[in-house]
């Protein structure tokens, strides 16, 4: 049996209290969603906190209401739009009739993550703030005890168990590597910024906004750029008026599974259907959601074929999937060209 | 067996006022482990819903919504499985929506309605579904059973007549190494005709049927 460790609970009671909850507790503070990530994670031993934040009981933090989608700081509430609370679970966000059609790649990512009763428990900031994955990350604690660590989860004696090398500081994905590996596995995450969302982030000393694309970076450790004592409480999406918006997901199987590979795809077009905008992003191909820069091609164009192939392909090179989750790397790599491509052919097919 | 760490602590959940979070708080602050190891084996109050009654239970903090089933409350129709959110086997209704209780943590069911597999039934009465799945040789070794009855339960409580698309997308989560799944899929329409012809909703008799929640508000 695989029990979790011992922790304090604290039932948070409103988004200030949560966040004085986090700062007294420091580094040895997490914060609970629906727990989809963080128990399987602390029964694993790879995230053992002592002090577990639950955000469960803060109403402000659930539900989606029309309005705040504007860009920029301030957090003030412009017209159109939508405002998502972070705790509002993934089978909430994907059957929301607001999120539906206008802004449908959010709503196949949310309806396609893991399986009926996750989404029953998974909210959308969890999955946004999901740990990265790895096929020598999560595991049990005796199995990575085995291979001697790795630097993501050095184990509680710091890595230095019997034998060499040194796991504490390893990545097992790319030995000579200074850093982890580890995959961004969120679904939501490429689709929210291929829809051009913002997230708000709150802490005791007061709160900003940034695009959701800043919320990470590339480090399969320091994924996030969220800083001690912050917490995600809010998504927004700007006015979906004129855009069409897909999200294609690659897995073993059509459930459970998480992303080994996931493309957004927006476009907006103009009156004499054009492209005027366009957006992809990929998900589960590097540390981090990687925004395809030459999207930006396709404005003027009417997405031919031959309008997409170039950033299909471009798409392509950007990716990196190393072998750390499932399937071959090179047939990933591979499906990165066709899934983007496919993704824009449906906007382009699809009557809007 | 039981992997309980040394030097950890457990406080319960949901009573806290301000000062008093303060006052739990600050010892994880003040260092981890070491500071809080007077509350090692420290338990949590908690009272819940579970198959229309209402439970008082003290539990060890570090426990899951299983755990405290099983062996709290000695109801083990749910099963263990992967313990991981990977195979459904532990699924149960908490306010009558499939979630698995491998990943709830006790202390966050607090005023929870949870329904478990042996809530279906109605004494020695099965459910229609339970019926059904004993009819239609819906169970082998049995062990993914209660996780898929409660799911498919749930999704014939909302939706009374499903298709076989939406029967096979609301047990999607559930594994099941036996039967192929197609008895089961049959099991399930099978019920949702017998039920339907019923009084729609919940199956006869049970236990924590709509009907009855009226007496448990005042619990």
């Amino acid at each position: 049996m695989m029990r979790a460790p011992d922790f304090r609970y604290y039932a948070a009671r409103s988004v200030r209290d949560a966040a004085a909850a986090l700062e007294d507790g420091g580094n040895a503070a997490m914060l609970l969603a629906g727990g989809t990530d963080l128990v399987p994670n602390m029964k694993r031993r790879t995230q053992t906190p002592a002090l577990v934040i639950g955000l469960r009981g803060i109403g402000e933090l659930r539900g989606v209401r029309a309005g705040g989608g504007g860009g920029g700081g301030g957090g003030g509430r412009r017209a159109g739009g939508l405002t998502l609370g972070a705790c509002t679970t993934l089978a909430e966000v994907a059957a929301a009739p607001a999120v539906g059609r206008r802004y449908r790649a959010l709503a196949l990512a949310a309806g396609q993550v893991a399986t009926p009763q996750l989404r029953n428990m998974g909210t959308l900031g969890g999955n946004l703030c999901l740990d990265t994955r790895c096929t020598y990350y999560d595991q049990s604690e005796e199995w990575r005890r085995a291979i001697n660590w790795c630097m993501k989860a050095p184990g509680s004696n710091g890595g230095h168990a019997c034998g060499t090398p040194d796991g504490a500081s390893l990545c097992w994905v790319a030995t000579s590597s200074p850093r982890c590996w580890a995959v961004s596995s969120t679904d939501t995450a490429p689709a929210l910024i291929a829809l051009g969302a913002t997230v708000t982030l709150a802490r005791v000393a007061g709160r900003r906004r940034l695009p959701l694309e800043k919320l990470y970076r590339d480090d399969g450790m320091a994924y996030l750029t969220r800083e001690p004592g912050e917490i995600l409480t809010a998504v927004h999406l700007p006015a979906a008026a004129g855009w069409r918006s897909t999200y294609w997901k690659l897995r073993r199987r059509g459930s459970f599974d998480f992303p080994v590979l996931g493309v957004a795809a927006a476009v907006r077009f103009a009156t004499g259907g054009a492209v005027a905008d366009a957006r992809v992003v990929l998900g589960a191909v590097a540390s981090r959601p990687l925004v395809v820069p030459e999207a930006a091609t396709l404005a003027g164009s009417r997405l031919t074929d031959e309008a997409i192939e170039p950033v299909a392909e471009a798409a392509a090179a950007l990716a990196t999937p190393l072998d750390n989750t499932d399937f071959a790397l090179a047939w990933r790599k591979k499906m990165v060209r066709h899934y983007v491509a496919g993704a824009l052919r449906e906007l382009r097919d699809t009557p809007s | 067996m039981k992997q309980t760490p040394k030097g950890a602590r457990t406080r319960a959940a949901g009573k806290g006022t301000g000062a008093a979070r303060r006052k739990t708080a600050r010892p994880a602050a003040g260092g981890g482990a070491a500071s809080g190891g007077a509350e090692a084996g420290a338990r949590v109050r908690l009272s819940l819903t579970v198959n229309g009654e209402p439970r008082e239970v003290l539990v060890e903090g570090y426990k899951t919504l299983l755990e405290l089933l099983r062996e709290d409350l000695g109801l083990t129709g749910t099963k263990h499985g992967c313990e991981l959110g990977e195979c459904g086997a532990c699924a149960v209704l908490v306010e009558g929506e499939p979630v698995l209780s491998c990943l709830r943590l006790a202390v966050e069911c607090e005023g929870a309605r949870v329904t478990t597999v042996e809530g279906l039934a109605h004494g020695p009465d099965l459910s229609p579904l339970q019926r059904a799945f004993a009819d239609k040789g819906a169970a082998q070794c049995g062990y993914c059973t209660p996780g898929i009855l409660v799911t498919a339960q749930a999704l014939l409580d909302r939706t009374p007549r499903p298709t076989r698309e939406q029967i096979a997308a609301a047990l999607s989560g559930n594994l099941c190494r036996c039967t192929g799944y197609l008895q089961i899929i049959e099991a399930v329409e099978a019920a949702a005709g017998t039920q339907a012809q019923g009084r729609g909703g919940a199956p006869d008799g049970r236990r924590d049927a709509p009907v009855q929640r009226r007496s448990e508000a005042g619990a």
